[in-house]
């Protein structure tokens, strides 16, 4: 792997960035890996990293049926935050910003992480009662997090419109200054790039076709480049959990949504932080190139589109005129939409499942991107020493039966 | 945005519904059923990739529930029929994924 710095980068101007080598391998499918990871997003290329990285499990293959991060992972709208409720949320969000914190430097990759504060805004007396239990609790867990008058709300980040003749006043905001940004893409080939080193086999345009179980124990997976068998395999497919749970015989609690998300032209320097409403639903940052990247609320029927309708979008660019009046004039350049998996507690399942050596990271619902290194660690882990860590123990398939559900519908700073 | 042929008030944007999620889902009898089973009636869903049966309910017109066949990559909306009346026979599409799972 070549080493990044400020001297390959002069040494390779010298030959005008001719001469990068490929930053990957794109190897041929060997006939059996320990470990197979199905799906080669932030997520599954994470899990791969981390077995390689911390648990010295190299004979892994990831295997991608598109391009490499062409899935959720270049979709999003790149929000980092742990500012949750629930303890079992705020230590999975928290330990995953913690390893966001010094990915860069590990992965020797510019991730463009940029923990410029998300700032969740405060309508209504409600809203300034979630809130200021969701401080509280956060601070009981460690999580970074103050609770903002209007008049700060004002200052942290001028162009709101706080005048109290809006038709939803801005009552105050809780911020996360640690929360932020990072270059969705960047670690995608971040991950890749280290796990490759490492000797992961990424190989994409390799469709998983079907999950071979034996006497309840995984053997391996059929793909569109021939059966390849696997001692243990990483269900990581977000938007496609459930047929792939299906391949394998069992039911999972997720219903799969469309998420739409639009960015605008670019333009100058006008907002520095991320916005999160509930009151009026949306958010919105701007990315290092100008472009105001702006998401809001799921489509609500079922579906594997990958797009969704027009009523949505008029929703979220409403409220977001709502609270920053000047946005009225931007043109929106583009949008497109994200297939989530949502569970009905809006948490994640994470851990086995009923078939032997199979595992499964997946129902992420609206908020994975932000959980990509935890969730990677924390699957590794699974995977390697075949029980969950504490920090997933709590997110296993089998809370739905035992009922310890960990609602974070409601609580999780941001509207479902 | 989808088209939906309520059928008391006729053809409708998506709008004007609320969705229901997936029907033909039988309530079990709490009292015979154990946590498992209590479970699966509960949360767990096909989530089908292909033909989908999910209930609708037209909350801006007539306020009734009715059943629909969807495709849930293409939207294509392929039969509506009423509540507690079975699925009807729909040809199978290509492109259909888990169909049937």
């Amino acid at each position: 792997m070549t080493k990044f710095s400020i001297f390959s980068l002069a040494r390779n101007a010298l030959s005008h960035h001719e001469r990068w080598p490929e930053q990957w391998r794109s190897p041929a499918p060997k006939p059996a890996y320990d470990v197979v990871i199905i799906g080669a997003g932030g997520h599954g290329l994470a899990t791969a990293y981390y077995l390689a990285a911390l648990h010295g499990i190299t004979d892994v293959a990831v295997l991608e049926k598109g391009w490499l991060g062409g899935g959720n992972t270049g979709r999003n709208t790149t929000v980092i935050r742990s500012n949750y409720l629930w303890d079992e949320s705020a230590a999975l969000y928290e330990h995953s910003l913690k390893l966001w914190e010094g990915l860069a430097q590990e992965l020797n990759y510019n991730l463009m992480f940029s923990q410029r504060g998300v700032l969740n805004l405060i309508h209504n007396v409600h809203d300034l009662q979630e809130a200021t239990r969701r401080v509280n609790a956060n601070r009981l867990n460690a999580v970074d997090a103050e609770l903002l008058s209007t008049d700060e709300v004002k200052a942290f980040c001028p162009i709101l419109n706080t005048a109290p003749t809006t038709r939803y006043p801005i009552m105050g905001g809780t911020l996360q200054r640690r929360g932020g940004n990072a270059r969705h893409d960047a670690v995608a080939w971040g991950f890749a790039r280290a796990a490759d080193a490492r000797g992961v086999d990424i190989i994409q345009n390799c469709e998983v076709t079907g999950i071979d179980v034996d006497g309840g124990r995984v053997t391996g997976v059929q793909t569109t480049q021939g059966a390849i068998a696997a001692r243990k395999v990483g269900i990581v497919v977000a938007g496609h959990s459930s047929v792939l749970a299906a391949m394998a015989g069992f039911r999972l609690p997720i219903e799969s949504h469309p998420l739409q998300a639009l960015v605008s032209e670019p333009l100058k320097p006008v907002l520095h932080c991320v916005i999160m409403s509930n009151g009026v639903h949306v958010y919105v940052s701007q990315s290092d190139k100008g472009e105001l990247v702006i998401g809001a609320g799921l489509d609500p029927p079922n579906s594997y589109g990958q797009r969704g309708g027009l009523h949505t979008i008029e929703d979220q660019m409403g409220a977001l005129v709502e609270l920053i009046p000047i946005f009225s004039r931007v043109r929106m350049m583009r949008s497109w939409a994200g297939i989530v998996d949502v569970c009905p507690d809006a948490s994640p399942v994470i851990g086995k499942t009923p078939v032997d050596g199979l595992y499964i990271n997946g129902g992420w619902g609206t908020g994975g991107f932000k959980a990509t290194p935890g969730s990677g660690w924390v699957l590794a882990h699974t995977i390697a020493t075949g029980e969950p860590h504490p920090l997933n123990a709590p997110f296993a398939l089998d809370r739905f039966t035992s009922g310890t559900l960990i609602d974070e519908h409601a609580a999780a700073a941001v509207a479902h | 945005m989808l088209w939906i042929d309520c059928p008391w008030c006729g053809p409708r944007p998506e709008t004007e519904y609320r969705y229901g999620g997936e029907a033909h889902i039988a309530r079990p009898d709490p009292a015979a059923t154990d946590d498992a089973g209590w479970a699966d009636y509960l949360f767990m869903r096909t989530n089908t990739k292909g033909v989908h049966a999910e209930r609708w309910m037209h909350r801006d017109g007539c306020r009734r529930w009715f059943n629909v066949l969807r495709h849930t990559v293409s939207n294509e909306v392929l039969a509506v029929y009423p509540m507690g009346t079975p699925r009807p026979e729909t040809p199978r599409l290509p492109g259909d994924g888990a169909e049937g799972a």
